[in-house]
């Protein structure tokens, strides 16, 4: 039954998005607050240090935090406001039940758990154990992270669990393990101070990491290139030194080009390759006929500008290569992050000061939450859920036999693909909005109404949520104690500012308790959250995420930790391969050979415009925290087509004139916004927006084979100008329908 | 070592190529009480058909201010250590004066309170020894606050400038603009 109950207005007018501009009660307490924590901004994988200004259990304001490494107190707009989503009109304060024709109505903890754990054992007990299935997220805490894998393969007993991992870092995190056999940048981003060269390639850093453009630009003060390849100019690129603006989709093609010249121009270490690597020469193989010609034609980019970028980086002593979804987001995504990878073995320059390269991790625990185990193939400290050893390992941690243990579930759009068929019936979601979130989600709507029984946490009622039986009313990131894991790898501390209010309760609370509901209580006996960390440490010890060495007590000391930290004696690892040891079988960095295929769609007469998709800096992800913040949907409020001005008169479509963007998936109106900083083959649209106003109505399924990422940054679509010209001050996206 | 009290060789450097146009600079300076919550400093795109450009305007405070000189209700003063008040709000009269002449075009007259505000440079802040919030929070430092020693250390490239010239008249500020090695004033046509 997972309609809606009524209609979406009025649930918006119950349990918004309403926007909030300032506390409640107005700044009262201010200046004299009675507590002021240092903890982390909950919006990217920087997850920059910050102090919560508390007083009467209600978080009042913020002051910057100038200690903390990263960021010295510097913080982009939604750090600033992040205060805001304390304390806020819409947050749910109770369990709340559907009540057909009604909406949703508080009810007793007690009536909500009864129904959440009668109907797991109902429809495990009527479809099997793996028909009820959960997500989850990474905005998650490790401890939470942690607490979830464990909740879904003991408690629940469900092979289907997975996350929203899925749409961001998945990608990135196979080609590590196929190149590295492990999954983290590098390098701490200390190492960018000096180096050379620097590669920015599919990463909007400005606006989805602004904080990290300032550790660009103090390489490049210290002399350092920039090379920014993206389809548009973004900040970053107006003043980069080389700005690649490559075709959506094409990205592999580049890099194939790039490692042809560095070998055809004696670019390469050979040193390194020989002794250090793999698979180079089949590597090369693959690429021998991709020349600068070739890809000239492939990926829009004049040659001479591919050519400069190659001798670069060719030539550098010491280089950085970073990327981010931009590359990631595509049916080949594990295939471009292995690209950029070969690009850093061909020239040695890893594991040495100055050195570096990694993936920017996008979501607040982006890189601890996919290392714990709530991805459907995956155990604490990166383990394999179907290697023997890994789960007999992980099953005597847990306490269960391994026969017990379920196996690899499906991933987060294959879930959405089984429920549609039927296989899927039940679904328990947590920090995940998928109707926003997911690609064509007319379709993934169509999933939720097969539900037979959905129940979400969450402490807003997201979109998804309103298609909800039960909702559970959880906990923010300032509300419980934790550990995440930086995009540098540095394990860091969230402190508890305040308690959840009302009868809200700490997600972990809430966890636990339907463990215990469902007979594994004696599994899951935790004092506290530490309880949970010192439990994770113990899993992960030996495995390749190695947390064993990493207390609370030493993160705090050190304002963070980077793993792997295998020894309580040990200092943490800010530069990984110091040693040349690879943590691949052989003990080699693999290369891995990639020649380019074309992307999942490509334009033809019918659709002829390249769409891409990305982010704008007021707002993360789907919104869920950030569409309910007043001054940050002031900034960009609503989103808007970008569209080059020729392209632009091929249509006669003019500035904010509502375009119709329609693809095989769907269709969307939109203010046309027309600038010369996009390529003349493709437009954009941010993704932040719910209902008719949401670019993932258009977007498609197309997985990556390995990582099973969504194509999000490349479809085909086609432009229809409707002839009204839109208002901005009627611009109204934040709770669209 | 920590201070309490204003530090007299810190000054303000605004580097344009370096802003990304995110406003957090905006977000934070409203988030003051002084300010009634309106942002005193204010980011703009150049010509956003065209270029993702984005410049932001801070007051410069000026050696000689001229929207000083210009108010009739003696409002606005400059103190000893070259920061140049907001209206002193017993004061104002809202006449605009002060509006018209910035050079810079940074006094806002802010009709709610029928008074002009600007930037003190985070006088609160300043004078116990911190930096001014958008110079703190700026993810960018496109906007910094610092001595002149370390700015030259760490930007190498760039040179501060603080002359001004708009026609016939020179104008020298307290903010520094980031400006490529070598150049001594920027004039404006």
């Amino acid at each position: 039954m997972a309609r809606l109950p009524v209609s979406p207005e009025k649930i918006i007018e119950q349990f918004g998005p309403h926007l909030n501009y300032a506390p409640k009660e107005g700044y009262v307490g201010r200046d004299e607050p009675d507590r002021t924590v240092k903890t982390h901004c909950c919006f990217c994988g920087m997850q920059c240090g910050i102090q919560l200004l508390v007083k009467n259990n209600k978080v009042v304001g913020f002051e910057p935090w100038m200690e903390f490494p990263f960021n010295e107190g510097r913080l982009c707009p939604k750090g600033v406001q992040r205060y805001l989503q304390d304390n806020h009109p819409d947050r749910l304060l109770d369990p709340l039940e559907r009540v057909e024709g009604k909406g949703f109505q508080p009810t007793t903890w007690d009536n909500a758990m009864d129904r959440v754990v009668s109907e797991i054992k109902r429809i495990q007990a009527q479809y099997g154990h793996d028909a009820f299935s959960i997500l989850s997220g990474v905005s998650l805490t490790n401890e939470k992270s942690y607490l979830v894998g464990k909740f879904a393969r003991v408690a629940v007993k469900t092979a289907n669990l997975d996350y929203n991992g899925r749409l961001c870092m998945v990608s990135a995190g196979a080609g590590n393990k196929k190149a590295f056999g492990l999954d983290r940048a590098s390098n701490s981003y200390a190492d960018l101070e000096h180096a050379e060269v620097i590669i920015v390639t599919g990463a909007n850093v400005s606006e989805t990491f602004p904080t990290l453009t300032h550790w660009i630009w103090r390489a490049r003060d210290n002399g350092a290139k920039l090379i920014v390849i993206d389809p548009r100019v973004i900040p970053l690129a107006r003043t980069a030194d080389i700005h690649l603006d490559i075709k959506p989709g094409t990205d592999s093609a580049l890099y194939g080009a790039m490692l042809k010249y560095l070998a055809d121009h004696d670019l390469l270490d050979d040193d390194f390759i020989r002794n250090h690597t793999s698979g180079f020469e089949a590597t090369l193989e693959v690429v021998k006929d991709h020349t600068i010609e070739w890809a000239e034609a492939v990926t829009g980019i004049a040659a001479d500008k591919i050519i400069a970028a190659a001798e670069l980086w060719g030539r550098a002593k010491t280089s950085f290569l970073l990327h981010a979804r931009g590359i990631e987001h595509h049916s080949k995504g594990v295939e471009n992050v292995l690209g950029c990878i070969n690009l850093v073995l061909a020239t040695g320059r890893i594991g040495k000061p100055y050195c570096g390269y990694g993936t920017i991790t996008g979501q607040g625990n982006g890189q601890g939450g996919r290392e714990h185990g709530h991805k459907c193939d995956q155990l604490p400290g990166n383990r394999d859920i179907t290697n023997p050893e890994h789960r007999k390992y992980i099953a005597n941690v847990w306490g269960i036999p391994e026969a017990e243990m379920p196996g690899k579930g499906l991933t987060a759009y294959e879930l959405i693909e089984a429920i549609h068929r039927g296989e899927v019936k039940g679904l328990l979601s947590i920090c995940f909005n998928p109707l926003v979130s997911l690609p064509n989600n007319n379709y993934v709507r169509e999933a939720l109404e097969k539900l037979e029984f959905y129940v979400c946490i969450d402490f807003f009622l997201n979109e998804t949520a309103r298609h909800a039986d039960i909702v559970l009313a959880g906990s923010l990131h300032e509300e419980e104690e934790g550990t995440v894991t930086t995009a540098e790898g540095r394990v860091v501390r969230i402190q508890k500012a305040v308690d959840p209010p009302g009868n809200a309760r700490p997600d972990t609370k809430i966890l636990l308790e339907i463990a215990h509901r469902l007979g594994a209580g004696d599994k899951f006996t935790y004092a506290n959250s530490e309880a949970i960390f010192n439990e994770l440490r113990v899993a992960s010890k030996g495995g390749t995420a190695d947390y064993y060495g990493i207390t609370y007590k030493k993160v705090e000391e050190n304002m963070g930790i980077f793993w792997p930290c295998p020894t309580e004696d040990h200092p943490g690892t800010p530069r990984l391969w110091e040693d040349r040891k690879f943590h691949t079988p052989d003990g080699k960095a693999h290369f891995n050979p990639v020649s380019y295929r074309p992307p999942g769609e490509v334009t033809d007469q019918e659709y002829p415009v390249v769409l891409t998709t990305g982010r704008v800096v007021s707002q993360y992800l789907s919104g869920t925290q950030t569409r309910r913040i007043g001054k940050l949907v002031g900034i960009y409020p609503e989103p808007l087509v970008e569209i080059h001005p020729e392209l632009a008169a091929q249509y006669n479509i003019r500035q904010r004139e509502l375009v119709r963007v329609v693809t095989r998936r769907g269709m969307g109106e939109f203010p046309a916004n027309i600038v010369e900083t996009i390529r003349k083959d493709t437009v954009f649209l941010p993704y932040h927006w719910p209902g008719k106003k949401s670019a993932n109505q258009l977007t498609p399924g197309t997985l990556d084979p390995i990582s099973k990422i969504p194509e999000f940054k490349v479809c085909a679509c086609r432009l229809e100008p409707t002839g009204i010209i839109s208002d901005p001050k009627q611009a109204h996206a934040w709770d669209s329908i | 070592m920590e201070t309490t009290a204003y530090k007299t060789d810190m000054e303000f450097f605004v580097d344009m190529q370096r802003c990304i146009g995110c406003r957090a600079c905006e977000m934070a300076c409203a988030e003051c009480e002084t300010n009634g919550h309106e942002s005193m400093i204010h980011v703009n795109y150049v010509e956003r058909s065209t270029t993702i450009q984005t410049t932001v305007q801070v007051c410069m405070h000026c050696d000689d201010p001229v929207c000083a000189k210009v108010c009739p209700a003696d409002a606005i003063s400059k103190d000893d250590f070259g920061v140049v008040h907001s209206a002193n709000t017993s004061r104002c009269i809202g006449c605009s004066n002060c509006v018209m002449a910035c050079p810079f075009g940074v006094p806002k007259k802010q009709e709610q309170y029928d008074l002009m505000m600007k930037c003190n440079m985070c006088y609160d802040r300043t004078s116990a020894g911190k930096k001014p919030m958008c110079a703190t929070v700026c993810p960018s430092q496109a906007l910094y606050y610092g001595t002149r020693e370390e700015i030259a250390r760490m930007r190498p490239n760039s040179t501060p400038v603080n002359t001004f010239i708009f026609g016939q008249l020179t104008v020298t500020t307290k903010v520094n603009i980031m400006m490529p090695k070598g150049s001594t004033h920027l004039k404006v046509h």
